[in-house]
């Protein structure tokens, strides 16, 4: 039904034993292969975020929003629309660097925001918390020098502070 | 929507004081207004049993032979009554032999609480003795789960859990309690109110006006709408409204193999059931149709077929409780979700206010058709030569309890269908059966449950001989309570049902379905349970024992030796367009009228 998109959902969740495997088992049991997953904490103890970003088709997406507001220790669920949010991911990441080109790749750096986290003889490991599309484009910019290693955190996603209230929180009470 | 009466709530409050956790499910279950439970003790759950015997309590339990028995008759309770059913169990394996009745429970949205003991505390996570993750095992089949962690939670934990297994669209939850914490005193008091931020149920309530606008609308320009009824019907309590929506509307009603009940079979609406086995006129009524009123129903692939070909000219307005089914297999264009019996009266205003003579014209047009179809095409066999034929079982059970208060119990298989077909079902209730997980073994413990709780109906189970296989052990729990079910093995010595899929569609290779129908001797095996046993082998024969049991009153089998190759027509073979039925008996060949 219709072709796939990217889609992140933002779950507000009670902080319970057991709520990640409830979240993360209905997307198996439906089908829906997990692009990104980050949970943490929030503002509030008692509550944490899980942000999940999947590809699919809008009607999949509407179907597991319906699903998620059926799981009990989920509270609210909202599909980030991408222009209404702000999108954020951590990247480490370990490159390959000899003397001479060590000050290349700490402008390419800069231009990125990126910091240095660590220095070794011939490698060099760099931090960026940026866009993930961003993280792509410092990610294809540092593999001619040679990538080590390179680990995600996945996406979090907050409504920017001057998004009106109730923008793109597709509450499942208008869907229904 | 709690179950617990104001008495019942006062004596739990009245027992607030110094006890363990165990004492405190007990409590809890009276506070709900539980009357009866069903289970088996063993180490984890030991406290519990104690309890059971220790303290004076309002609570019957019920000691069955496999926990798998337990869940079903629970199920049988609760559909039998609206309430929520309770099952009991120990860790690991009977923590597990519950897994099939939740999974039931959940497919057919009925209201079970299941209480399992789990190793203690300090044991969990290191493979100790009967430990199994059971809340891992059920996460995908129940609508919650507790693993309980403080004394202090287990009355917050089983009060939420009635109020989810019954609320909004009813379903199983589960309730693990560590051995070490039944053990544990703590002041109990019973929660006024129950915290959950992530459960809210009051949004259901009222009536979107405008998506009642929206209906009315589309049925006043339908030429040929129908009524698709589902077991929604059934848990809202809502057939009443459903009868004066029908006739309002002067709609043909088809009622899903779960809704059967939900609306009068006797009515003159009534086209009975639709698909895979339903009526031809209930599948070409859908078909031909250009608007169905989707009610408390899902889509299900065993009513529509092939989903491409399913109602293809018909617009679809779908009323429900639960958003997920809204557009899920098949797009609504207008949707409501609510309580049913909120909104079927107002979209019967809606639709009395909006009276068109008009389309009454072409309305009666349209029943003409349906009409002339289920004149012409209704339920029919061969009559039998020598042999019994089971649908003659169907026919003569439904006459000799017509009119008296009976409740329907079946298996799986090809006698379910038939029992589907034959039985007059004019009452809500009145017929439980295993829709959506089709379990072999449903029959004998869930009519020894719908029987405890209705003592004065007569329940029958009709059942296949390879179901009856599966749970049969359940007859000592009938005997030793005094549970009086008829149960009625429609024995075809075949695992029939697949026996028919492998005629049809696999080249008459019959792979592992021959039974051999007289091991056992079901005679024998019922007398050796203390129960009335009966056999029949023709039609005199049948209505004979069928008349004997019915006088008896106690424990029954009844071994109904049937013609071993009948098969259940129609039939939509899995696949096809629901309007393409197969119906070797009478035409020899693919049947496509109405389209
Ligand atoms: C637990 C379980 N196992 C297997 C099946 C698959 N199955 C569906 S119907 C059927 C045959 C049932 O045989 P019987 O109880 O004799 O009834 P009949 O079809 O002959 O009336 C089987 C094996 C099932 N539905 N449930």
């Amino acid at each position: 039904m219709g072709a796939t998109n990217h889609h992140t959902l933002s779950a507000l969740v009670e902080n319970r034993p057991g709520v990640l495997s409830r979240v993360a088992g209905l997307f198996t049991r439906r089908g829906f292969n997990i692009d990104s997953l980050a949970v943490g904490p929030t503002e509030r103890a008692d509550r944490s975020v899980i942000t999940i970003r999947v590809d699919c088709t809008r009607h999949s997406v509407e179907q597991v929003v319906k699903q998620l507001y059926k799981l009990v220790d989920v509270i609210d669920v909202y599909e980030v629309a991408p222009d209404a949010a702000i999108e954020r991911e951590l990247l480490l990441i370990k490159v390959q660097v000899d003397a001479e080109r060590r000050s290349e790749v700490m402008k390419l750096a800069e231009l990125f925001d990126a910091r240095v986290a660590d220095v070794g003889q011939t490698t060099l490991l760099l931090e960026c918390v940026e866009h993930p599309d961003r993280l792509a484009s410092f990610e294809e910019l540092l593999t001619p020098y040679g990538i080590l290693e390179a680990i995600r955190t996945g996406r979090v996603a907050m409504l920017r502070a001057s998004a009106p209230e109730g923008e793109s929180t597709s509450r499942l009470r208008v869907l229904g | 929507m709690s179950t617990q009466t104001d008495s019942a709530l006062a004596k739990a409050r009245a027992r607030t004081g110094r006890m363990n956790g165990a004492e405190a499910i007990i409590r809890s279950l009276e506070a709900e207004g539980v009357d009866i439970c069903w289970g088996i003790p063993g180490g984890a759950i030991l406290p519990l049993y104690d309890a059971f015997m220790a303290c004076d309590h309002t609570v019957q339990h019920v000691l069955v032979r496999h926990e798998q028995g337990a869940g079903h008759m629970a199920q049988g309770y609760a559909r039998a009554t609206g309430k929520v059913g309770v099952c009991i169990a120990t860790s690991g394996p009977g923590a597990t032999n519950l897994v099939t009745p939740i999974a039931d429970a959940f497919l057919d949205s009925t209201p079970l609480v299941a209480i399992t003991g789990q190793v203690p505390t300090h044991l969990i996570g290191t493979d100790a003795f009967q430990e199994a993750d059971i809340t891992g095992i059920v996460m995908p089949i129940v609508k919650h789960s507790f693993l309980v962690q403080t004394v202090e939670d287990i009355p917050k934990a089983m009060k939420a859990a009635f109020h989810i297994a019954l609320s909004g669209r009813p379903g199983p939850v589960l309730v693990d309690v560590p051995k070490d914490l039944q053990l544990t005193e703590f002041d109990f008091a019973w929660p006024d109110e129950i915290d959950l931020p992530g459960y809210d149920t009051d949004w259901i309530s009222g009536v979107d006006r405008d998506a009642i606008d929206a209906a009315a609308d589309l049925i006043a320009r339908a030429r040929k709408p129908v009524l698709y009824v589902g077991g929604g019907v059934i848990n809202a309590e809502a057939t009443d409204e459903l009868i004066l929506l029908a006739e309002a509307l002067q709609a043909p009603v088809t009622t899903t193999l779960l809704a059967k009940g939900a609306f009068p079979d006797s009515h003159p609406l009534s086209v009975q059931m639709p698909g895979m086995h339903g009526s031809k006129y209930a599948n070409w009524t859908m078909h031909r149709s250009d608007l169905l009123i989707t009610i408390g129903a899902r889509f299900d692939d065993r009513v529509t077929g092939k989903l491409d070909a399913f109602a293809p000219s018909a617009k679809i307005i779908h009323f429900d409780i639960d958003p997920a089914e809204i557009s899920k297999n098949r797009h609504a264009d207008v949707s409501l979700i609510g309580h049913l019996n909120e909104t079927l009266p107002a979209l019967r205003d809606a639709v009395l206010a909006n009276r068109n003579d008009e389309r009454i014209r072409h309305q009666i047009d349209w029943l003409n058709d349906v009409q002339g179809w289920r004149r012409e095409h209704p339920f029919r066999y061969r009559r039998g030569g020598d042999t019994l034929k089971p649908e003659y079982v169907m026919e003569a059970f439904d006459k000799a309890l017509r009119g008296k208060d009976a409740i329907w119990v079946t298996g799986v298989g090809q006698h379910q269908m038939w029992a589907a077909q034959y039985l007059t079902i004019d009452r809500p209730r009145r017929w439980i059966t295993s829709g959506g997980l089709g379990t072999m073994g449903f029959g004998v413990p869930a009519a020894i449950g719908a029987q405890q709780a209705c003592p004065d109906a007569y329940v029958v189970n009709i059942d296949g001989d390879g179901c009856f296989q599966m749970t049969m052990q359940e007859l000592a729990t009938a005997r030793c309570y005094d549970v009086p079910a008829i149960h009625a093995v429609i024995n075809n010595g075949w695992l029939g049902m697949v026996r028919q899929w492998q005629e049809l569609f696999h080249g008459e290779r019959y792979s592992e379905t021959d039974l051999f129908g007289t091991i056992p001797d079901y005679v024998m095996l019922a007398e050796s349970y203390g129960c009335l046993a009966l056999r029949a082998e023709t039609e005199a024969e049948a209505d004979a024992v069928i008349a004997e049991a019915i006088a008896a009153r106690r424990p029954t089998v009844i071994d109904f030796r049937v013609d071993r190759e009948e098969k259940v027509y129609p039939m939509v073979p899995a696949g096809s367009a629901s309007h393409e039925m197969l119906d070797e008996t009478w035409e020899n060949e693919w049947v496509e009228e109405g389209v």
